[in-house]
């Protein structure tokens, strides 16, 4: 009887809690900004990697030279 | 090109991280609400972090037994890309906290875990900076690198679990219960780690192949001096 008591008791606290739905920011996706953001993000990956390999050509470049200078 | 492939790869997923990781449907939870997409971004600093510093504890013993310079500059490269993603952790933990929790800083068990994790991986480039002697330096920092690994360990993977920590997979449960339920997440989730370790990968590969180059010229240098 005490378990069911408590079942109870958990199941009236627990549904108020589950019948409210978290807030997500589905009118944004609806309005299709999301689409902006999406945008922005792959700009900034794009523009780092980028970046990044220049910087690696860079180094492939000098490591050749080392090894020209090396050798003369 | 052909060596390459693992650095297209890596932004393929990264790509893949951001479209995906906005895009497809995430677990209706309260608190967090959309900020779970945070997950792809967020987590994967802490396993970038962990991979790094391994890979760097894996270079130390190399040093240690073999004697070869070029493993101790490999081992501070990667702990070096290592601390930069416990930073980027750190910082976007905050923000999250900031809005999940309350506050930016929770004193949460794996907050204030990789808080000193991050502090004892500061104090080896200290110890570095501050050793004249290329060999000196070299044994010194790799015995360190292994002292700093066996500590970061409990303090992020065990302790956390010990006590009651905030964060999901802590406080006695095992792993990713949360997120087990849902194997939607897993689909942005697991690419995610791969393309965050990758792009940790290339950076420190660039970073310890520029430092060979400096070594390098020191050489040459020092010769033509003699």
């Amino acid at each position: 009887m005490k378990k069911i008591n408590s079942l109870l008791a958990i199941m009236i606290v627990a549904i108020p809690a589950f019948s409210q739905e978290p807030e997500m920011a589905d009118a944004m996706r609806s309005e299709g900004k999301i689409y902006v953001v999406v945008a922005i993000l792959l700009l900034i990956l794009g523009g780092l990697v980028a970046y990044l390999v220049t910087l690696d050509r860079k180094v492939t470049r000098l490591e050749k030279k080392l090894e020209e200078n090396r050798h003369s | 090109m052909k060596k390459s492939w693992w650095k297209i790869l890596a932004v393929v997923l990264l790509v893949y991280t951001i479209v995906g990781g906005l895009l497809l449907d995430v677990p209706r939870l309260m608190i967090v609400n959309e900020s779970i997409r945070a997950l792809y971004f967020h987590v994967p600093m802490w396993f970038g972090m962990v991979l790094m510093y391994l890979i760097s504890v894996i270079y130390a013993i190399k040093y240690l037994r073999r004697n070869d310079p070029e493993a101790d500059i490999a081992s501070a490269g990667f702990a070096h890309t290592g601390l930069v993603f416990g930073f980027l952790g750190i910082l976007t933990g905050m923000i999250w906290a900031n809005y999940t929790w309350g506050t930016p800083w929770h004193g949460d068990p794996k907050q204030n875990g990789a808080a000193i994790a991050t502090l004892i991986y500061l104090a080896y480039f200290i110890l570095r900076g501050s050793l004249e002697n290329q060999e000196q330096r070299a044994r010194l920092s790799a015995v360190y690198a292994i002292f700093a690994f066996a500590a970061m360990i409990p303090l992020i993977f065990i302790i956390p679990r010990l006590s009651s920590s905030m964060h999901p997979g802590s406080g006695g449960n095992p792993g990713f219960n949360m997120y087990d339920l849902d194997s939607t997440m897993r689909r942005v989730f697991y690419p995610a780690v791969v393309g965050w370790i990758l792009l940790g990968i290339w950076i420190a590969s660039v970073r310890i192949r520029l430092i060979n180059v400096e070594e390098k010229i020191h050489e040459l240098e020092y010769e033509k001096n003699k």
